[in-house]
């Protein structure tokens, strides 16, 4: 069957995962749904000890099973070291066909792969993957699908029901012996645990993991004792310098800045830019660069922004310490700055739900006036690949590209319009994570172009007269015209994953690839 | 154009390839990796076999890895490797052999 973004998502994928194709944004808009909840053991006892000594004592106790389902969390980035020390447990213990829904996967998590191969892990839940595991998924060696879903989908995955988690495994920072979590106090900090709010809520057993244990009680609590059965102290939860970088250095890029600059421009002359705006942006070189860029225009203009939201960097931060925004939403640091300025009292912690659940009763991404985001590729109908690389292996991860897209009023998409010999912006995407209809405006180094469906937005940048303006046909032709005409990448006949639209409907499939 | 010593052109740097040209065993044979193979590997080879055509080039062993290099830049790095193989640093034929 062809979905709303044209892509054929075949009958055999429909029946056995029991999934409707993308039929567009709005599709569930206001359909409702009973919340799933988990069976709760009560502690009553005051003598009750939730200390395990080790991840196999809160694996046992937490009835771990051949076909399990058990969850992470990201925070904690390419410095993870939780999910290998959890897996590699279950993996001594002998369980197989077990479904690994993390929030994200990196190249941290390169030792998994054997564990895919051997049948320990037979499934795979997450925002995206990079590294090894990546292309062993891509090479067909996961047994089921992979199923690649937004952060806000991710929620709505396991809000639902849909997902359910058998054991969460929180790495936190700091944790007290009654299981209050917090994300900042300790050896490895990663400031927020906004992704794990929602396992705390939905799977059958929490545990903690912990390097840090701290006095009762670890106050304020990010993910609070009532919803963590187990406490487990570790020697080290992760690398601190890989969780949290320095804040990138502005980028030196020309053709970076070039872009950063029409993405100011565009920004400032569009209508959403007054006193009180909401803005998201990326780590992406382009997209601080435009934060840095935006921030003087603001201080000229005397504009302040409302809320800033998002995985936060240094430049976002900057703008709270000037007093140029009221209040920042922080779902991810990406940098120590990030981690440290949580405690601004006006840096708040929301969950991975407050931020982008599309099945709540509003989340943030929908109060967003503008959004700044990357992608791999755009093609000519406006659909971002983020997941897929050009050469057809899983490279990378939604994230929270598709919530924002689709939330923020202004959606800007950065995206160089070639990414070495790649022609970036191409007739047709590998892979479709994020419909065209979410995305507003185009900013390469050779040219901006508009969405058609937002004449609006176009008619301001014509009267502002600040950016070359071009068709999306126009830019593809020039890439083209450099690169030559790439050949489509061959792919095999199985399908190896699925990716997720944050309604929990099919918005593409991703193939094998031939060798 | 004989193919006289071993000779090298190019670097690994992103957008670029390294061609190398060494005598051949009596025809071209071509070893080529690229980052790009999947989407660019016929053109690739066809930019490399008709620039190594007009440099009469008709028994070689070249190795390219490639980086995801322009066309441009294959037949710049093919010529240059071409020409140092024979010691060739002055009058190059420009408009000529070399377009």
């Amino acid at each position: 069957m062809i979905n709303a973004v044209g892509r054929e998502i075949p009958d055999e994928i429909l029946k056995l995962t029991g999934k409707e194709p993308f039929q567009g944004n709005h599709y569930k808009e206001g359909v409702p749904f009973r919340r799933y909840a988990p069976i709760i053991r009560p502690v009553m006892n005051n003598e009750h000890s939730k200390l395990v000594k080790d991840i196999h004592e809160a694996l046992v106790r937490c009835k771990a099973h051949n076909g399990m389902t058990v969850s992470f969390h990201h925070h904690f980035r390419e410095g993870d070291l939780v999910v290998n020390m959890v897996m590699e447990e279950i993996h001594k213990m002998g369980l197989k066909n077990i479904t690994l829904a993390a929030t994200s996967l990196g190249k941290a998590h390169d030792p998994l792969v054997p564990m895919i191969e051997d049948g320990t892990i037979t499934s795979i839940q997450a925002s995206g993957v990079r590294g090894k595991i990546g292309e062993a998924i891509s090479h067909g060696k996961l047994k089921n699908l992979a199923i690649m879903r937004s952060h806000g989908g991710r929620v709505r995955s396991l809000v639902t029901g849909e997902t359910k988690v058998d054991i969460a495994f929180i790495g936190a920072p700091t944790a007290d012996e009654y299981g209050n979590l917090r994300g900042v106090g300790g050896k490895n900090n990663c400031g927020v645990l906004s992704f794990s709010h929602v396992d705390g809520d939905c799977a059958e057993y929490v545990v903690a993991i912990t390097d840090t244990l701290v006095p009762f009680p670890n106050f304020p609590a990010h993910i609070s004792m009532t919803k963590v059965d187990y406490v487990c102290v570790v020697d080290a939860i992760g690398i601190a310098e890989k969780i949290a970088t320095g804040a990138a250095k502005p980028t030196t890029d020309q053709r970076k800045l070039m872009m950063a600059e029409y993405c100011t421009q565009v920004v400032v002359n569009t209508p959403y830019f007054k006193d009180g705006f909401s803005y998201q942006t990326g780590v992406g070189g382009a997209s601080i660069a435009s934060t840095i860029s935006l921030t003087k225009i603001m201080e000229e203009r005397g504009i302040k922004m409302g809320f800033g939201v998002g995985g936060l960097t240094k430049p976002m931060c900057d703008l709270l310490d000037k007093g140029l925004v009221r209040v920042l939403l922080d779902t991810q640091a990406f940098d120590v700055d990030a981690v440290t300025n949580v405690l601004n009292p006006a840096h708040h912690r929301i969950t991975a739900g407050a931020y982008a659940n599309p099945f709540n009763k509003g989340a943030f991404v929908n109060k967003l006036d503008y959004v700044i985001l990357a992608s791999l590729e755009v093609d000519v109908h406006f659909n971002c690949n983020v997941v897929v690389g050009s050469d057809g292996i899983i490279t990378g991860a939604q994230g929270g590209h598709p919530d924002t897209a689709q939330g923020a009023k202004c959606t800007i998409v950065i995206c160089p319009l070639l990414q070495g010999r790649i022609p970036a912006i191409c007739s047709e995407v590998t892979t479709v994570t994020t419909p065209g209809e979410s995305v507003d405006i185009v900013v390469t180094d050779y040219g901006v172009a508009v969405n058609p469906n937002r004449p609006d937005l176009l008619e301001a940048l014509e009267k502002a007269d600040c950016v070359p303006l071009k068709t999306i046909e126009q830019l593809r032709d020039e890439a083209y015209a450099i690169t030559g005409v790439p050949n489509p990448v061959e792919f095999g006949d199985r399908i190896v994953g699925i990716i997720e639209a944050r309604d929990g409907t099919i918005m593409d499939v991703v193939r094998e690839i031939k060798d | 154009m004989e193919i006289l010593k071993p000779a090298v052109a190019g670097t690994l740097e992103s957008s670029d390839c390294m061609v190398t040209v060494e005598p051949g065993a009596g025809q071209i044979d071509l070893d080529l990796t690229s980052s790009v193979i999947r989407q660019f590997g016929p053109q690739i080879r066809k930019v490399i076999a008709e620039t190594l055509d007009r440099l009469e080039v008709t028994d070689a062993r070249v190795t390219v890895v490639d980086k995801g290099a322009l066309d441009c830049t294959i037949k710049a790095r093919v010529e240059a490797a071409v020409f140092r193989s024979n010691g060739i640093k002055q009058n190059i034929p420009w408009g000529g052999a070399i377009k």
